[in-house]
């Protein structure tokens, strides 16, 4: 149809030789370089033609089509709002999520590294401090709650850009294709991370391979692409924002409720539908929404009388009473542990530059002990209040060891080998007057499932790091 | 510079921003990727389409559904908007599922025994939010209802304007 853009017929726009020159080489290299540049000419008229034609292919029917989505409310402004909503929450995720990477100390030692490939992406571990002690408490519980808090939104957002999805071409530019597919990468990234992470504090354990690895770098590969949709949105979303304002939006009725201007990148439908719900409607209902989520979700973090209100929330119950009647995380039947090995032949014992000490725990119990209010504080987002921990220093176990300036212990447990089983603890923990090695728990005895006969608590460390049924401490220089 | 923004299609900036961000992903991608690739794959490029192309045509559909199939019942009564009374129970319960579905319906075979937590009680707590959420959507539109009928008796019972004026 457009015979105008046809590439025309090969050697028509020959080369044309102007004399014929004594000098035989030049002129015939010359007289390549000029075929050549004809074809090259001929060639990128007909690569030009064929890329006019294809731009003029009409769409299929179906969700290709403009007049295909009618939504009245979707549009740049709406979009940007929910999109604004994202721009402060997910860096809150990506910060608070290193941050809880951090806290294992994965570079302190390969026992504590389930991702010992990391290579630059640990590029900015540090020290985990234990100051101050609920610290690991709030992060966490701002990264689980948050992510939680977030679905609406989300998926508010994904519906209001679903007609770009369905663009006409699908690629019309290199940097249209490449940027499509860097879309492909923060779509398929965010809700990677949000299924994985959702169905992980639910102890869901169905994802392909340990949660901790595909979360970690799925983390990154979502991180990429966000960055550079920031990059390239953040301009056209304060135009956006500008262009309404809130508060008058807030006031509009159905009757008001008109598209928004037409927009380049056809989020504003061609055909509207008559408007069944307003702005107001839509931002009520999605942040009523996250709300809602947050209501039967953040009391497993809060604790006290607000757990009662996580009603959806997996750890939202006392699983007893008395004072081991707080949050487990694993039972001691759930990871194995033989409870012949916690009886009356249960031995500490205790490794640094002297030779092992062995003791009882009739034994630990006579020496001084000292006690310390710590929380337990999940990578799953929950938490407990302070509990009231007593049992013997770290530090003071370090100094018989024979190693009072110990830069480093290794803590092993009685559970069968596996994830957790064993920890590395770094100096500053170790020589934190609260950590301890706690025999006693709000004035009884440990119980099973908390740990007895002695386990490990220090401050802001995550819980899982606080091993319990401890039968060995190595300390190192 | 023009040459090269017909050719790509966008600025050399766009073009050395996306690659950056494509060095990182693939920095990632080869170690997320390092353990079961193929699951893994299936993994991402579901999440990708999980919203796009499943759920959003399931629920798009249901909307459009029950716009067609609750229209127009003859009454004499004054119509009153109603979707939205069925949409945001509908909305809100829904959120509430998709993301505790495995507690709800109790597909976690560790959590009982890891936690100490009996299951079994989700979902009876999501169907009672569910029940209170739309109890109270039913409540808001009979509130409405009453107020638009008697709006429109008030209206009725008042003389035509005009009346006395026809000839």
């Amino acid at each position: 149809m457009d015979s105008g853009g046809r590439p025309s017929a090969p050697g028509s726009g020959g080369p044309r030789r102007p004399r014929s020159d004594e000098d035989h080489t030049p002129g015939r290299v010359e007289r390549f370089r000029d075929a050549m540049a004809a074809r090259a000419a001929t060639g990128a008229a007909g690569a030009r033609a064929l890329v006019r034609r294809v731009k003029q292919t009409p769409p299929p029917p179906g969700p290709f089509r403009p007049g295909f989505w009618r939504s009245p409310i979707r549009g740049p402004w709406l979009t940007s709002v929910f999109g604004l909503v994202l721009l402060i929450g997910i860096p809150l995720l990506f910060v608070t999520g290193m941050l809880s990477y951090a806290a294992y100390n994965p570079g302190l030692d390969r026992i504590n590294d389930q991702t010992p490939d990391k290579g630059l992406l640990g590029f900015y571990l540090f020290d985990w401090p234990t100051h101050p002690y609920w610290l690991y408490r709030l992060t966490q519980g701002v990264h689980v709650t948050l992510g939680v808090v977030l679905v609406p939104v989300l998926l508010a957002k994904l519906w209001s850009v679903i007609p770009k999805l369905f663009e006409w071409l699908p690629v019309r530019t290199v940097a249209h294709g490449l940027e499509r597919l860097s879309l492909l990468m923060l779509v398929g990234g965010v809700i990677f991370e949000f299924v994985t992470g959702i169905l992980n504090i639910q102890l869901y354990y169905v994802f392909p391979g340990s949660f901790y690895t595909l979360h970690f770098y799925g983390a990154w590969v979502f991180i990429a692409a966000f960055v550079v949709h920031v990059c390239l949105r953040l301009g056209r979303m304060s135009r956006a924002l500008r262009s309404r304002g809130l508060a008058a939006e807030l006031r509009t009725d159905l009757a008001h409720t008109r598209p928004e201007p037409p927009d380049p990148d056809g989020l504003v439908p061609q055909a509207p539908a008559p408007p069944t719900m307003t702005r107001r409607g839509a931002l009520t209902m999605v942040g009523g929404g996250s709300l809602l989520l947050l209501v039967v979700t953040a009391g497993q973090s809060i604790g006290g009388w607000a757990r009662n209100t996580a009603l959806l929330a997996p750890h939202n119950r006392a699983p007893g009473s008395g004072p081991n009647g707080f949050q487990i995380n694993k039972t001691a039947a759930a990871v194995g542990v033989n409870p012949a090995h916690l009886g009356p032949s249960w031995r500490l014992e205790l490794r640094g530059s002297r030779p092992p000490l062995v003791f009882t725990r009739e034994q630990l119990l006579a020496m001084p002990q000292h006690a310390a209010a710590l929380p337990i504080a999940c990578v799953e987002g929950w938490s407990t209040p302070d509990q009231h921990w007593s049992g013997l220093r770290l530090t003071d176990l370090a100094a018989l060891a024979g190693l009072p300036d110990a830069g480093s212990v290794l803590v092993e447990s009685v559970q069968p080998p596996g994830p957790y089983a064993s920890v590395v603890l770094r100096g500053n923990q170790i020589h934190d007057p609260r950590s301890l090695l706690a025999l006693h728990v709000n004035g009884a005895d440990l119980s099973i499932d908390h740990g007895y006969p002695a386990r490990i608590i220090v401050p802001a460390n995550p819980g899982v790091n606080n091993t319990k049924w401890v039968h060995r401490l190595t300390f190192r220089t | 510079m023009t040459r090269f923004v017909r050719w790509y299609g966008s600025s050399p900036l766009h073009l050395l921003v996306l690659i950056a961000s494509f060095a990182l992903t693939g920095y990632a991608v080869v170690r997320l990727f390092a353990v079961r690739p193929l699951d893994v794959a299936i993994w991402f490029v579901g999440a990708a389409i999980l919203h796009d192309l499943i759920l959003l045509p399931l629920y798009s559909l249901a909307d459009l559904s029950a716009h067609t199939v609750l229209r127009h019942q003859a009454t004499p009564e004054p119509q009153v908007p109603w979707i939205n009374y069925l949409r945001v129970p509908t909305f809100l319960s829904g959120v509430l599922l998709l993301v505790w579905f495995p507690l709800i319906f109790d597909l976690s075979i560790p959590y009982p025994g890891a936690a100490r937590l009996p299951e079994g009680v989700y979902l009876g707590r999501w169907l009672a939010i569910t029940a209170v959420l739309f109890a109270a959507s039913a409540l808001a539109f009979a509130l409405k209802l009453r107020r638009v009928r008697r709006a429109a008796r008030a209206a009725e019972e008042r003389p035509a304007p005009g009346q006395d004026a026809a000839p």
